[in-house]
């Protein structure tokens, strides 16, 4: 298979799933809704004299970036086993990297979308400072998001056939989630702090080595999951 | 056209298909009846590349890119249009919607209607053009008139005939002698994962066939 012709394939496969979303809406209002519930949860929980918000907001921003991924991550293939529109994706002529960079593509946007609504939403709740630290702060969004979405979407072609998919994704995706949401967090308190890029660049650059391998890895895996 | 060579699969100890061989030539219809549980979707989902059998092996001339597929369900998406999810399937084809496709199924009217809006014959009749749209040489359809109204099971008699015309091949399976003769050229029987018949349907009727079907999967 010829790279324009994946990457081709693999926007259509994309496309497709956004213009799916669009018109049910349900996947990113259940998202939004739960970012929002979840802010607001921490927000009226915390003890602000006991931990400083700089501290505090970096692992409250990965803790629901984390779950509201894993719900779209769940519906990723869901879409695809009412009325077996899989089984046309397998039978189609297009290489099964392409169906897999699609999902990819389509997850990402999917999250970034829940992200961009979650960061000013936790500006607002726990009045720290963003805009001035948002160029960093939205490369370490990237760069963490990209390794975990790029091993939950494998994982959730791997667990959709099976009769406990939406607990069994969780199960087997948080595992691979602990360091890259470490480095992440790590990543953003420093930016949180004020301190210089450099204090982060070895989290930065563990969170691209990280995205290299699993998207690397899932592609190379992909095939064998969706093969019955 | 399309050639299987001692087919066996199983799932689990259940075997599925046991030693199937057979070919088809441009221009035939194989019809393969046989009860639940014998092995017709296995057998489709093999020749179609979507299950890998555990022996022999299935070729298909042109690949997946020569199959259309009818099965059970539609494989479409239930938010967006017909016409959206025909260009969709299309696209995966490098190939543009065939643009009298619709017209032929009497979908002209209900192309910018979203797939969940359609009643279940209408969707069956957006399955057929889906399957269609790329404009395959080899047909495999299970059980594909469930669920048809009469209009679009006789368009559908109408689109296979254009097909095998054309110098395409097709492998039907299904439970209606009845149906199934009518399109077929060569009939088989298959009973647990086992041909126990093929031959031309040389021009036996439905009922015949119907019977020698009863006396062999008895």
């Amino acid at each position: 298979m010829r790279s324009p012709d994946l990457l081709r394939h693999a926007w259509a496969v994309a496309a497709k799933d956004l213009l799916v979303e669009f018109r049910s809406r349900t996947g990113i209002l259940s998202a939004a809704v739960f970012v929002v519930l979840v802010l607001m949860v921490f927000n009226f929980g915390r003890d602000p004299t006991a931990v400083s918000n700089v501290v505090l907001v970096p692992s409250i921003l990965w803790v629901t970036f984390t779950f509201a991924a894993i719900l779209a991550l769940n519906r990723a293939f869901q879409l695809e086993l009412e009325n077996q529109a899989l089984d046309g994706l397998l039978l189609a002529p297009i290489g099964r990297g392409s169906i897999y960079l699609g999902k990819l593509v389509a997850n990402l946007l999917f999250v970034a979308t829940v992200e961009v609504i979650g960061v000013p939403l936790v500006a607002l709740f726990f009045n720290v400072e963003v805009w001035s630290h948002i160029g960093p702060l939205g490369g370490i969004i990237a760069l963490a998001t990209i390794g975990f979405v790029a091993i939950g979407t494998l994982f959730s072609a791997m667990t959709v056939r099976t009769r406990f998919a939406e607990l069994l994704l969780p199960a087997v995706l948080l595992p691979f989630m602990i360091l890259p949401l470490a480095w992440a967090t790590l990543a953003t308190t420093s930016v949180f702090a004020g301190r210089p890029l450099s204090e982060m660049a070895g989290w930065l650059k563990m969170l691209a080595g990280y995205d290299i391998v699993f998207v690397v890895l899932s592609l190379l895996l992909f095939p064998a999951t969706v093969n019955e | 056209m399309l050639r299987a060579e001692g087919l066996t699969h199983s799932f689990g100890a259940v075997r599925a298909l046991d030693d199937v061989s057979f070919s088809v030539q441009p221009g035939q219809t194989l019809a393969v009846f046989g009860p639940n549980g014998a092995g017709k979707t296995t057998l489709l989902k093999v020749l179609a590349g979507l299950i890998q059998p555990q022996r022999g092996n299935a070729r298909v001339e042109g690949g997946r890119r020569a199959i259309g597929w009818i099965g059970h369900q539609p494989q479409l998406y239930a938010q967006l249009t017909v016409r959206e999810n025909l260009r969709f399937w299309a696209s995966l084809y490098d190939v543009s919607p065939p643009g009298d496709l619709l017209t032929r199924l009497g979908l002209d009217e209900h192309a910018d209607r979203p797939v969940r809006a359609l009643s279940r014959g209408l969707v069956q009749r957006v399955a057929i053009a889906r399957a269609l749209v790329h404009d395959p040489t080899v047909l495999l359809l299970d059980e594909p008139f469930t669920g048809l109204d009469r209009v679009a099971a006789e368009a559908l008699r109408r689109l296979l005939g254009d097909v095998m015309k054309q110098g395409g091949a097709s492998v039907l399976v299904t439970h209606n002698v009845e149906e199934g003769t009518e399109l077929a050229t060569d009939v088989a029987f298959m009973r647990a994962g086992r041909f126990v018949h093929f031959a031309p349907r040389a021009g036996r009727g439905p009922e015949q066939v119907a019977e020698e079907y009863r006396r062999a999967i008895a």
